[in-house]
């Protein structure tokens, strides 16, 4: 059962690391569409299977943001990746399925998924 | 939209953007009545009496991409399809409340959904405001305001990872005890 005492826990383990996932420099960053269209086309279960990726894989470097209207809704959902010294790459028509493979593949090993972004989709 | 709960998402998006300090969400089920409420107050900037007019309007919007705002329209749209409605109070300079009725057990009212994930997605959005979330259902209540978790928390923000963990945990199971 989760309780408030174990909340108390994760603040005195945290406590040491609070700093590790902040604002660094060579952060990489995830942005998923979270307007009406992005939220009606599925954005939030994307969303989160990004966070719950990031956690087990322990990617202290990459922040998951959200964003408003991109402007392309029936694109959505969509999900932009930034890269230090690269161009951002778009990700259009989101899953959850498609999420560990652009973990994995561009956010790990820094290859994009061309198959899911907005170049091949267009 | 699938489910009651990504319209609260949606809905309270609108409160952040109005610079809210304070939001409410207020979930409310009664089987005796065959009633479900959802009330979403903030004390954000507010509307005009002209803008709140027109507001239900999907043609009427604050944002710059495009002139549709499809949020309170769609919202209205699900509560109205099972028997229900929706309202909207609000003042420039003090706040808003939306609140939405539904019949609770009628086969046209969307399922409330995964608020656990909602309010989760919600928080690593947007850690700074304070939410409170009162779910009752037949007399018995869950609650989780982030005003208590941060003082529990200090310093540590409510946007780390392990702590939106334990955020979508704990909601999860405070709800299963009133099995939602």
């Amino acid at each position: 059962m989760k309780s408030l005492a174990e909340l108390q826990a994760i603040r005195e383990k945290m406590l040491n690391q609070v700093n590790l996932r902040k604002d660094r420099e060579d952060g990489i960053r995830v942005v998923v569409g979270m307007a009406t269209c992005g939220i009606a086309a599925g954005a939030r279960p994307v969303l989160n299977a990004f966070m719950s990726e990031i956690e087990k894989k322990n990617l202290a470097n990459v922040t998951v943001t959200q964003t408003g209207c991109i402007g392309m809704c029936r694109l959505e959902p969509i999900v932009e990746v930034y890269m230090p010294g690269e161009e951002k790459v778009t990700y259009v028509k989101m899953t959850e399925d498609k999420v560990a493979r652009i973990v994995t593949e561009h956010i790990i090993n820094q290859k994009p998924v061309n198959e899911f972004t907005i170049g091949a989709a267009e | 939209m699938k489910e009651l709960s990504l319209h609260i998402l949606d809905i309270v998006q609108n409160s952040i953007k109005a610079g809210a300090k304070n939001i409410e969400i207020i979930i409310n089920e009664s089987t005796a009545d065959n009633l479900m409420t959802i009330e979403i107050n903030d004390n954000g900037s507010g509307m005009s009496k002209e803008f709140l007019k027109k507001v239900k309007d999907p043609f009427v919007t604050t944002r710059t991409t495009r002139k549709m705002g499809m949020g309170i329209s769609l919202f209205e749209a699900a509560a109205v399809q099972c028997g229900g409605g929706l309202d909207i109070e609000s003042e420039l300079g003090v706040g808003t409340k939306v609140k939405a009725s539904f019949e609770l057990m009628s086969i046209d009212r969307a399922p409330l959904g995964d608020m656990a994930e909602t309010m989760m997605t919600i928080i690593s959005g947007s850690p700074e405001p304070e939410y409170l979330y009162r779910h009752t259902k037949d007399g018995k209540v869950f609650e989780l305001d982030t005003v208590q978790l941060k003082e529990i928390l200090g310093d540590v923000p409510l946007d780390m990872p392990e702590v939106l963990s334990w955020i979508t945990g704990y909601i999860k199971e405070g709800l299963a005890e009133l099995n939602i």
